[in-house]
């Protein structure tokens, strides 16, 4: 809850109709806190009498004024990878000893409770797992997030709601989309953002507003490049922060980036790399100590961007790459597809620092033709180098003895999501009996679970499909043609079973173990 | 703050004295506004505020006119978010340089709050010198704008460029009209020939690759081999024209300041960046065998812009090895060449933007302007409330009236623009022309395709055609005049 004085003194004479904004004179920290808590029991009271259809009402307890803290819940979406849907996690520590003792009584009284409910409503499977028991009845709905349900006007109505309580522009859908692809946006890259928000940009930070532009534009490419770009804008922003007054670092800051993510989010939509990283910078910025001057939390969190920075990607890319080049043999042909930043620095890695010959071939496909730069990259490391066409795999994979592939994301079920054409790539070297290796590092690791490429996709500007040919632009009607649709899609899914290796930096494992890495990497976040 | 204007009005216009005799350049009144309004209206529909940057960081609240109306009381509501915190300094938004003599007479309606540099009159700067001068002021990137400058361009596509690139500079550029009319005074029907600008742009159309003027080439045109290499595609372009909107980064700033020798930004410092992003830093000329040599290669070394930029800002830099994106493609270097100057240019199609420098561009400024203001939704009528007109039909749609204007009966005024407080009498036919503040008319007066400044006076039965008259200027009964200039003789003795 962010308050600000203007210089001049300008009253609050305004009466703003959003429900959060909190008017009056600056508040101290305890009646925020109060004020908070009254929200949660509101919220609280809300949720129980819609879920107390089947369980008998709680004898007058009083709803817990702080949630108990840090339990994960399972049911808490990270389905999305989106991490502007999620809520602000509860302060650790700070209420007085009263508080904390009345919240500890009150946790033992619904503890108690719920026990002997279990011991009533009979023996059967119940499972003691203490982790993961939901605090709530399991009739919790996953949300889904916003950008697949663009076909549903009220939740793009909230959208629209979030979006002007935050002051950032909505971007309009462009042309007409396939029907089967009518629940993702489809945006179009002349009709920038920036073209609705003031020219000194106020409300969002320059950087940021120039890293939107980079996305939109396409000039900040691939999974490791946002991620990268994203992390030193926020550096760039938490060095630009200063803590109001009567407000923590540790809940301002957060609140604060949440309009940076969704203009970003509407610029283009966010990767799953991007949205970890943001899932994990969160998680360290409300973890910090209260007891930190302000100086000091900001180079704490620089210097945990750094660390993030460093070990789960550049350090991990060396490790993919040492293994990596340990599976190429001498006098390989390795067919690769599109640029993958990974793959590009295992494969002039093993032609620097080993004497294996082999050769490439690069295959690429339209309209992005990703696959001119990594050839480019490979040729000046003087690697030799074939460029296909993706029509033509079936032509030289008869001479290929492995494929390496790079990946957007990996999903909790042990699909690859990555560029659309790898999954083509990877049935058609199945066919062919080519084994398929995957470099991808574990922070991109997803627990999404994807069977199809439909779900959850992105459709690029439609209008990137025209070729310009001798002054004739072939498609440059499309809108007009009534019956006529573009489909630009970004990324798809290869199941599990048309992979035979992932490499990442814990290591070469099969597509099936991921969600093992995913339950090991939760354990140690906690 | 991402941006601070910069307005530059202190220029003298010194191709058109005629007008800007009795009238400095920024009061000219175009559509009975003075010249100086547009380029600020042009800020403020962007959304610049103006308001000066406190040190606990700015009030946010600069809502563009397209947002829902439930936004505006928001605006001042202390929710907003507001981040940076780091501008120390106070810092203006929009800064005006202007002359002194101009702080009496301005009176501009504008919600902006600018910040007034004055320049002494005797004092002769170009607009070089006017950054030099501020450059204290200046804390980041600037916005540099002429105040000749008329232009309904979304301001959002040049900055674009300059943010999407990490631009050096970014400007804007708009096919030259073809002058239809000749102006008053001229003698013939030739106007005199330009000195043409040749502009090279590669294939996309955005990146400026070459800039050079008539006046500085003998008989040839020279191309650098190395920019043919990394661009293979150049088209060149003379029919466009400069419209002196610039968007330079900080650090040219600071370049300017160490580097005296640059007094003009249109003529020297934009063809000297569009040079330098193909030449290589002199600091890496290497063979100084003498120490004397030495030392003057290291003055004229420090006086480079490469060593002015800094090398934090580049937010490309950690990127370029893992994004896919190249500017360019069939050869073997890195994106954008690895270049760390560059130059960018918006070439408009449509839409209007002109500058008004001469007195042909001015009446041709005049004639567009009305369609301008329309489009612009402002609230004024063309027609001002508190002229007294008797005869309404006889006045033409785009016709201009200013406030305490009485017009007589039998008049008609087609396609002109005129001031405040003028008197016309009856059987007065006016077409094309602009008439400006307190100008009296009298009866059965034929004015057609002129210029009539301030406060002169235009006896029973004139005839006037193609002319301009300067100001406080007594024409006597039944004069007759075509193409002709008449003005005070002692303005006639200004240098």
């Amino acid at each position: 809850m962010a308050e600000r004085e203007a210089p001049g003194g300008a009253g609050p004479g305004a009466a703003p109709s959003v429900p959060v904004v909190v008017q009056g004179p600056e508040l101290s920290r305890e009646e925020k806190l109060q004020l908070r808590k009254e929200k949660k029991q509101q919220k609280k009271k809300k949720r129980n009498e819609k879920g107390t259809a089947a369980e008998p009402p709680e004898p007058g307890t009083a709803a817990d004024p702080a949630q108990p803290r840090v339990t994960p819940h399972p049911a808490s979406p990270p389905a999305s990878a989106n991490a502007p849907n999620d809520g602000e996690k509860p302060p650790g520590g700070k209420s007085k000893a009263e508080l904390r003792a009345e919240r500890r009584a009150k946790q033992e009284a619904e503890r108690a409770q719920k026990q002997a409910k279990k011991a009533e409503l009979g023996q059967g499977a119940a499972p003691a797992k203490p982790r993961l028991t939901p605090t709530e009845a399991p009739s919790v709905v996953k949300r889904l997030p916003e950008h697949v349900q663009v076909d549903d006007p009220a939740a793009q109505r909230k959208l629209a709601k979030k979006l002007e309580r935050q002051q950032v522009p909505l971007r309009q859908d462009y042309g007409t989309k396939v029907n089967l692809f009518s629940h993702l946006h489809q945006y179009s890259r002349k009709k920038p953002l920036t073209q609705q928000m003031s020219i000194p940009s106020t409300v969002i930070h320059p950087a940021v507003v120039r890293l939107g532009l980079q996305y939109s534009q396409g000039i900040i490419n691939g999974s490791n490049a946002r991620c990268i770009a994203l992390l030193e804008v926020f550096k760039q922003l938490i060095r630009d922060y200063s803590t109001p007054p009567n407000e923590e670092l540790s809940r301002d800051l957060v609140a604060k980036l949440k309009p940076h993510i969704s203009f970003l989010n509407q610029c283009r939509p966010l990767s799953v790399s991007m949205g970890n990283a943001i899932k994990f910078l969160k998680k360290e910025i409300s973890c910090l100590p209260d007891t930190l001057r302000e100086e000091e939390a900001k180079e704490k969190l620089q210097g945990t961007i750094d660390n993030y920075l460093r070990e789960k990607i550049v350090l991990a890319a060396e490790a993919i790459s040492k293994s990596a080049f340990e599976k190429i043999n001498d006098n390989d042909v390795i067919l690769v597809y599109g640029c993958s930043s990974l793959v590009n620095r295992t494969l002039c890695d093993a032609h620097t620092q080993t004497d294996r010959t082999f050769r490439v071939i690069v295959v690429d496909s339209r309209p992005r033709l990703e696959g001119r730069e990594t050839l480019r990259r490979l040729v000046r490391h003087g690697i030799h180098c074939t460029y296909v066409m993706i029509n033509a795999i079936s032509y030289v994979l008869p001479e290929v003895s492995k494929v390496l592939l790079g990946a957007h994301a990996l999903l909790a079920n042990g699909s690859v999501m990555s560029r659309v054409g790898t999954s083509q790539i990877a049935l058609v070297s199945k066919a062919y009996n080519v084994p398929v290796l995957v470099c991808c590092e574990t922070y991109k690791f997803c627990e999404r679970v994807q069977t199809d490429s439909f779900v959850s996709n992105e459709l690029d500007d439609p209008d990137d499909l025209i070729v310009q040919r001798k002054g004739q632009a072939q498609l440059g009607g499309w809108a007009e043609n009534k019956s006529l649709r573009l489909l630009n899609l970004v990324y798809d899914v290869t199941p599990p079973d048309l992979v035979d290796l992932v490499i990442t930096d814990l290591g070469m494992i099969p597509c099936t173990s991921v969600p093992v890495v995913l339950r090991v990497k939760n354990v140690d976040q906690q | 703050m991402e941006f601070q204007a910069v307005v530059m009005a202190a220029g003298g216009g010194s191709r058109m004295t005629d007008l800007t005799s009795s009238i400095p350049k920024p009061l000219l009144p175009v559509g009975n506004r003075p010249l100086l309004w547009y380029p600020l209206n042009l800020l403020e529909r962007a959304g610049f505020e103006g308001e000066a940057v406190p040190g606990l960081g700015r009030r946010a609240g600069g809502s563009p006119c397209a947002l829902p109306p439930s936004w505006h009381h928001l605006r001042r509501s202390f929710f907003h978010l507001v981040m940076f915190a780091r501008c120390a300094a106070l810092a203006e938004e929009v800064i005006v340089i202007t002359r002194k003599e101009i702080q009496k007479m301005l009176s501009l309606d504008t919600k902006m709050k600018l910040d007034f540099v004055y320049i002494s009159d005797n004092v002769d700067m170009g607009t070089a010198d006017s950054l030099r001068h501020i450059h204290q002021k200046i804390k980041t990137d600037v916005l540099v704008l002429s105040c000749d400058l008329i232009t309904d361009v979304d301001l959002y596509k040049v900055v674009d460029l300059f943010r999407t690139h990490d631009a050096t500079l970014s400007m804007l550029m708009k096919k030259a009209p073809e002058p239809t009319e000749v102006a008053p005074g001229q003698k013939g029907k030739k106007k005199p020939v330009e000195q043409r600008d040749f502009i090279g742009v590669d294939d996309t159309g955005k990146r400026l690759l070459f800039m050079a003027n008539e006046a500085d080439l003998d008989e040839e045109l020279v191309i650098k081999r190395s920019i043919l290499q990394k661009h293979p595609r150049m088209h060149i372009r003379t029919g466009l024209m400069d419209a002196h909107l610039y968007c330079l980064k900080k650090y040219v700033v600071d370049f300017l300041v160490e580097n005296r020798t640059i007094t003009s930004l249109r003529s020297e410092l934009i063809p000297h960046l569009v040079r330098k992003q193909f030449s290589s830093p002199t600091s890496l000329q290497q063979g100084l065998d003498n120490k004397e040599e030495g030392r003057k290669k290291k003055e004229q070394a420090s006086l480079d812009i490469y060593s002015f930029i800094k090398e934090d800002n580049s937010l490309l830099k950690p990127a370029p090895d893992n994004s896919c994106w190249n500017d360019h493609r069939g050869d073997m270097n890195e994106t954008l060449h690895e270049g760390k100057v560059r130059c960018y240019v918006h070439i408009m199609k449509e839409g209007l933007c002109c500058r008004v420098n001469t007195l042909a561009l001015y009446i041709e400024a005049n004639r567009q302007v009305p369609k301008l203001l329309l489009n612009l939704g402002l609230e004024e009528p063309l027609v001002h409330g508190t002229a007294q007109i008797t005869d309404r039909g006889m006045v033409g749609s785009d016709s201009i009236i200013g406030s305490s204007t009485q017009i007589g009966e039998k008049t008609s005024i087609k396609h002109s623009i005129i001031g405040s407080a003028c008197t016309i009498k009856d059987k007065v036919k006016i077409t094309n022309c602009i008439i400006m503040n307190s100008v009296t008319i009298e009866e059965g007066c034929c004015l057609q395709g002129s210029v009539i400044c301030n406060n002169a006076v235009i006896e029973k039965g004139a005839d006037i055609k193609d002319c301009l008259i300067g100001s406080d200027q007594r024409l006597e009964t039944k004069a007759k005049h075509v193409n002709e200039v008449i003005v005070g003789t002692e303005q006639l003795m200004e240098i």
